[in-house]
């Protein structure tokens, strides 16, 4: 996909008491495609998959996985991490060619 | 009654295809057993401490939730290091693998996965002390998700 599409980044709660735990639901389109289908004229379609995905909050990775083609089209991803600091919440997916696509969220913790 | 009811025969069949569809199961054999191989530097893991939630039929095998979860304090004295998810009926075995720290508070991760048939899932969780845990489930799926 050319057109770097926003992703969809939604966190449970903004403000959190440290120690809390939050949750991270993210969506980004892309069509990850598998390398395993073929056109019309009977080509492979080359592998195109978002390959890593890291999340850091304040500058220290809390969570992060690698993708491979039996991830889904439009990958959805889940997960938490324990509220420490407050400070940007930075989720960057990695493509196959090297792009990458950020979204950011901010979070407060009390 | 004579013979076999209509019934039975249906169940019987079915039987049947389940135990035909186990037994061509290695001839699809990816490799999935070498990732997990891998992963553990041949160690064995044990069952248990991870939960993998999948749905037990998935109509619909282009993407299927899943959730996989491990039981651990997650403290720097132990947690959960990495988490590998493999299928054994999918080209290529390998699905995704999560990377938690002590600051994911919790090991918990949830995705949408592709699955080509009906198979097993596998998750391996390493732990920070060079244990390995795991589970496995089996879902069965009625339309394949890799676009053949």
């Amino acid at each position: 996909m050319a057109t770097a599409a926003k992703p969809r980044i939604k966190l449970d709660k903004k403000e959190a008491r440290k120690g809390d735990i939050v949750e991270v639901k993210a969506l980004v389109a892309h069509i990850m495609e598998t390398g395993q289908r073929k056109d019309a004229q009977g080509n492979t379609i080359p592998r195109k998959i978002i390959n890593k995905f890291a999340c850091t909050v304040a500058g220290k990775q809390v969570f992060a996985a690698s993708f491979e083609p039996a991830v889904s089209a439009n990958p959805y991803i889940q997960f938490k991490f324990k509220a420490t600091e407050s400070g940007p919440v930075v989720l960057t997916w990695t493509d196959d060619d090297g792009s990458t696509i950020v979204g950011e969220e901010t979070i407060a913790v009390t | 009654m004579n013979g076999p009811s209509r019934r039975q025969v249906l169940a019987g069949s079915a039987g049947a295809l389940a135990i035909a569809t186990l037994g061509v199961a290695p001839a699809h054999a990816n490799n999935a057993p070498d990732l997990i191989k891998a992963f553990t530097g041949g160690k064995q893991a044990t069952e248990g401490k991870v939960k993998l939630d999948l749905p037990e039929i998935a109509e619909n095998g282009n993407t299927v939730p899943m959730t996989v979860s491990v039981e651990s304090p997650m403290t720097d004295a132990s947690h959960v290091t990495d988490v590998l998810v493999v299928g054994d009926g999918n080209p290529n075995g390998g699905m995704v693998t999560f990377q938690f720290s002590p600051l994911s508070g919790v090991a918990e991760a949830n995705t949408r996965i592709r699955l080509a048939a009906t198979q097993n899932i596998i998750a391996v969780a390493k732990m920070n002390d060079g244990s390995f845990v795991m589970a496995s489930k089996q879902v069965k799926v009625t339309i394949g998700g890799c676009g053949g």
